[in-house]
């Protein structure tokens, strides 16, 4: 049971001369809701692109669920169970509600192209199930009466939640999330973190970025505090609040 | 922690690509550079040797003066290529757009040098022609001719581009075919569909052995001091400045306080500039022009701007070149009626295995 | 807003009903005017509108590439080459004559599908290698790749009859089990079974192949390629963050549109009966069947559809009929003497016939001017419009 489902040893990414991840080891533990947190450009975003293949580590691996998957193709690491959203929203604008979520269903239908050129019975069928799905995702997320809008004429806080409902829709086991809470009213908030615990009852591990406090202690069990690009803490958020170094790292931004 | 610059950096990342918008370029960067560096290379030697040995019988048949001749050939093409390849890749680095009716451009710069041969004020014409009194007027020649083709490109932009730059992509595209019909039409309007005698004023004595002609030289000499020119003005000048902050960034360049719409309309008037000069110059050294001849030339310039690397501009002045004594070299020692087909198979082979081009600084992302 | 758009989308859909119902009525109202207008002629008229029929089918496949899948083809001639050397070289006499010396007939039927076929195939092999490069670097393949294959078709004489290109194709023939009243003499649209030089079987062929192809085509757009197709266009990482293969997903695109015009090709050349290398430039097909796809509003098929017609007959009707419509005007008005040549004036006719490039050229220029999304835009681009032009234009959202 508390074998880990991401592993990630030793990960560095460097761009140029600036190394944004910085020989990073850790692991998140099966079913657990694990927070990665930091001041801002600590390499938390791109320790992301990492495990979802959009980068390529300059050193290091990712193993996930038991596989090893540094440098895998990002639809190839979505495939094996690992869905994200991002920090700056990247929907299908022109696309609708619905369909914005049935691009995360995408990879697991099955339909060939034979059946989509010719709409045979078993693609109609299969249509009709994951447009079913689709519906209960959007219920779950709660914008079911948006279906048919235009993604981008939601509100920000709605095109949020339409973010995760896309990365549910592809099945996955583990979850990652850049700052979901980013721009919330505390209402909004709450309900986010209502609907993180709900996931994770449901048997999803969820790995989350977030800058509001109040979120990452209150939802995760374990943190990792990543600055410039180093990690200088981990632990449970009673060890993590007392650190020293993360003391330090987050006054030593600010101030 | 969402204080500070953390709102205003992603916002900024939101606006335009920025810092995400660097995802799937670094990607493909990260993957393609160890891939492409080893396989490109060996892939690029072995046909580099495979032409290498497949030529040198027949260079050595025909001889060293007629090789020395392909090549001043193919320099001074080049250099014509060149010209051309410039406006082309500028326009390009700065509003992407790949400019269709650039070669149209340049076909009518020597279109609209033809009238201005034979002036009240000087006769350039064969019969009067040759000596050193042809030089003053001829240069008179190409600043008045550079100066109108400029300022219409600048025209062109204006109405058919300016309009749709918030467009979709295609939209400029398609007024640059537009444009493309539209001045191949005027042209033919103006002097109908037929190959026009260009007068041939420029002295062909030849030297070394017969080997190279004053003429070429006369059009490598050309085209070296406008590109020359042209280097010192990007580099040197602030518009040349605001021209290349532009090309790499135009929002930061905005924000910067730099005006693109007139950085913009400088990029069309000296990639018209260019291109006209290279109009005359064609005329000067084949003797023949008609109005469809910019859209193929055009085509192999465009090749020579993606060859060098699309947007950097040194590397279509090297482009040219290439495909210049490329295209000489197939002409002079393969068969001429390959010589497109070759070119077209450089253009797909480069940027398949090399898609920065030989000088592409900017990885293909943006 | 969100009625406003509803509204503007039930809009569309109702335009989009409105012009399948004009063109279906069209498909049957057409001969009937052709043979009213031009009596025994009526072919001339018929045959024109075959011919846009290709046309139609080839921007009904580009618009798979370029509308969808937001890819850039400026090659798209090369597999319309492909599919029309195809059936010339393997529905004629022709290798008879090379150094094979044998002629193979092989009917039409088959090579529909096999010029289709290898315009897919030779549409993917110069897929593979470059569709990981940026949109814009496709299209300079592309480019490449349609400037490359005529020119071949034209060096290589022996084996594609070079310039002169080859004649006598065979006719379409239907198979013996298939026959019906259409082949007997009370509507003798086939002689036994032949389709013969006469406009009206080609016409009906090409008619029921639009109608095949705009089922198929809505068919993939409304299907979990189509959504695929859509999310990279509209963001790559993400919809690659998703699950989905970007390479393979534009392949496809890439592959089935190349089919289509391998297809057209093949119909093409058993129409024309002969086939030469200028029909197939970049300036005469590649860039046209783009202008008809972005004017008529691209990703849309009935605009599209629309599209392609209309730029064809301005194209191959109007322009080239404006001499002599207006020397009519003229004469008509009491100006006759602009119609004879005087001086540097070569006559009304031809000083309008020398206008043809200038008329066309402005004609692109001020539509995309005025309609930046293309005359009937899809219901995506027109919910664009609504909210004023976004600055994230259909390329860049798949290759920033
Ligand atoms: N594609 C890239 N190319 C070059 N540098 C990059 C790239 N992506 C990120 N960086 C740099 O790496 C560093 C880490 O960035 P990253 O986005 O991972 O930070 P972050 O922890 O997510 O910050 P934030 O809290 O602001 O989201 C920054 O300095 C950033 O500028
Ligand atoms: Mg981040």
């Amino acid at each position: 049971m508390n074998e880990p489902i991401l592993s990630i040893h030793g990960l560095t990414k460097r761009f140029l001369g600036l190394t944004a991840v910085d020989n990073v080891t850790f692991d998140v533990k099966r079913n657990e809701i694990f927070a990665l947190i930091g001041p801002n450009g600590a390499g938390k975003t791109t320790l992301f692109n990492c495990v979802t293949g959009l980068f390529a580590p300059t050193l290091g691996r990712v193993v996930f669920d038991g596989s090893e998957i540094t440098g895998t193709r990002p639809h190839r690491v979505a495939k094996l169970g690992i869905a994200r959203t991002f920090q700056n929203i990247r929907l299908f604008d022109y696309m609708t509600v619905i369909e914005n979520v049935l691009v995360g269903e995408h990879a697991r239908m099955h339909a060939k192209l034979w059946d989509s050129v010719f709409k045979t019975p078993q693609e109609r069928r299969e249509e009709a199930h994951v447009r079913e799905r689709a519906r209960e995702l959007l219920k779950f997320v709660g914008l079911e009466k948006h279906a048919e809008s235009y993604a981008r004429n939601l509100p920000y806080g709605q095109q949020r939640r339409l973010e995760i409902a896309r990365a549910l829709a592809t099945d996955p086991k583990l979850l990652l999330l850049d700052e979901p809470a980013a721009g919330f009213t505390p209402q909004e908030k709450a309900e986010l973190m209502q609907l993180v615990q709900r996931l994770r009852e449901q048997g999803l591990t969820i790995f989350m970025i977030e800058h509001d406090m109040k979120i990452v202690m209150g939802v995760s069990e374990r943190i990792v505090v990543l600055d410039h690009g180093e990690k200088i803490a981990e632990g449970t958020p009673e060890v993590v609040r007392r650190d020293q170094r993360v003391i330090e790292a987050y006054l030593g931004k600010s101030a | 922690m969402g204080g500070g610059f953390g709102p205003l950096l992603s916002f900024l990342a939101t606006t335009r690509g920025g810092l995400d918008g660097h995802l799937v370029g670094a990607l493909r960067k990260a993957r393609s550079s160890v891939q492409s560096s080893l396989v490109t290379r060996v892939i690029g030697i072995a046909l580099a040797a495979v032409v290498i040995i497949y030529l040198s019988p027949k260079v050595y048949a025909l001889g060293p003066s007629y090789f020395l001749r392909i090549v001043a050939v193919g320099v001074a093409l080049g250099a014509i290529y060149a010209l051309i390849a410039i406006g082309y890749t500028m326009v390009y680095g700065i509003v992407e757009l790949i400019n269709f009716a650039h070669g149209d451009v340049f076909t009518l710069g020597a279109f609209i040098s033809l009238p201005l041969l034979v002036t009240p004020f000087w006769h350039l014409t064969e019969e009067t022609g040759g000596g050193w009194g042809i030089v003053l007027p001829l240069i008179a020649v190409f600043l008045i001719v550079m100066l109108i083709t400029g300022l219409i490109n600048v025209g062109i932009e204006r109405v058919a581009y300016r309009p749709l730059r918030n467009a979709p992509r295609l939209a400029p595209l398609i007024t640059a075919v537009g444009v493309s019909f539209f001045l191949e039409g005027v042209m033919y309007l103006w002097k109908g569909a037929v190959n026009l005698h260009y007068p041939d004023l420029l002295p062909s004595n030849r030297f070394v052995g017969g080997t190279f002609s004053a003429k070429d030289v006369i059009v490598i000499v050309a085209a070296v001091i406008l590109v020359a020119g042209l280097a010192f003005f990007v580099n040197q000048t602030k518009l040349g400045k605001a021209m290349r902050a532009t090309a790499q960034d135009r929002d930061a360049a905005r924000l910067m306080g730099i005006n693109i719409d007139r950085t913009i309309s400088a990029t069309f008037f000296i990639g018209a500039v260019l291109a006209a000069a290279g109009g005359i110059t064609y005329g000067l050294y084949i003797n023949s022009v008609n109005n469809g001849l910019g859209f193929p030339i055009g085509l192999v310039a465009f090749t020579a701007a993606v060859f060098g690397g699309i947007g950097n501009i040194p590397g279509a002045a090297l482009g040219g070149l290439i495909i210049g004594l490329i295209r000489a070299t197939n002409d002079g020692y393969v068969d001429p009626q390959w010589t497109d087909v070759v070119t077209f198979a450089i253009l797909i082979l480069v940027l398949t295995l090399r898609p920065t081009g030989l000088l592409g600084m900017r990885v293909p992302e943006k | 807003m969100p009625r406003l758009l509803r509204r503007a989308r039930g809009l569309t859909r109702n335009r989009d009903a409105i012009i399948y119902a004009i063109l279906i009525a069209g498909v049957f109202i057409v001969p009937a005017i052709a043979n009213f207008t031009q009596g025994t002629s009526s072919g001339v008229v018929l045959d024109q509108v075959a011919n846009a029929g290709v046309f139609v089918l080839l921007a009904i496949g580009l618009n798979i590439v370029v509308g969808f899948a937001g890819l850039l083809d400026l090659g798209y001639a090369a597999f319309f080459a492909i599919g029309a050397y195809t059936y010339a070289m393997f529905g004629s006499g022709w290798l008879d004559v090379t150094a094979l010396h044998h002629a193979v007939h092989i009917p039409f039927w088959i090579l529909l599908f096999v010029g289709m076929g290898l315009a897919a195939l030779s549409g993917a092999i110069l897929g593979a290698p470059t569709l990981r490069l940026r949109g814009d670097y496709l299209a300079i393949v592309t480019l490449g790749f349609g400037e490359i294959v005529p020119r071949i078709f034209r060096i290589k004489i022996e084996w594609t009859g070079g310039i002169n290109g080859i004649t006598a194709l065979d006719q379409p023939t239907l198979p013996v089990w298939f026959t019906g009243p259409w082949a007997g003499q009370d509507f003798g649209i086939t002689r036994n079974q032949v389709f013969g030089l006469d406009p009206v079987p080609y016409y009906i062929l090409i008619v029921i192949l639009i109608a095949v192809s705009v089922v198929l085509a809505s068919n993939l757009y409304r299907s979990r390629l189509g959504r695929a197709w859509m999310a990279i266009r509209e963001d790559e990482v993400a919809a690659a963050a998703m699950g989905v293969n970007p390479v393979t997903i534009k392949l496809l695109a890439f592959s089935i549109g190349a089919s289509f015009s391998g297809f057209a090709g093949v119909f093409f050349a058993a129409k024309l009966g002969g086939i030469d290398p200028t029909l197939f430039g970049f300036q005469n097909i590649s860039i046209v069947i783009l202008v008809m796809v972005v004017l008529g509003g691209m990703g849309n098929i009935s605009g599209v559809i629309v599209g392609a017609i209309g730029v064809y007959f301005l194209q191959n009707v109007i322009i080239p009929q404006l001499p002599t419509w207006t020397t009519g005007a003229a004469s008509s008005v009491g100006l006759s003497f602009l119609n004879n040549p005087n001086g540097d004036w070569a006559g009304l006719g031809d000083e309008v016939q020398r206008l043809n490039f200038i008329i066309f050229g402005l004609i692109l220029v001020g539509t995309m001017l005025f309609r930046p999304q293309g005359l009937f835009p899809s219901q995506l681009r027109q919910a664009e419009l609504q909210k004023g032009t976004s600055d994230q234009s259909v390329f860049d959202a798949s290759t920033s």
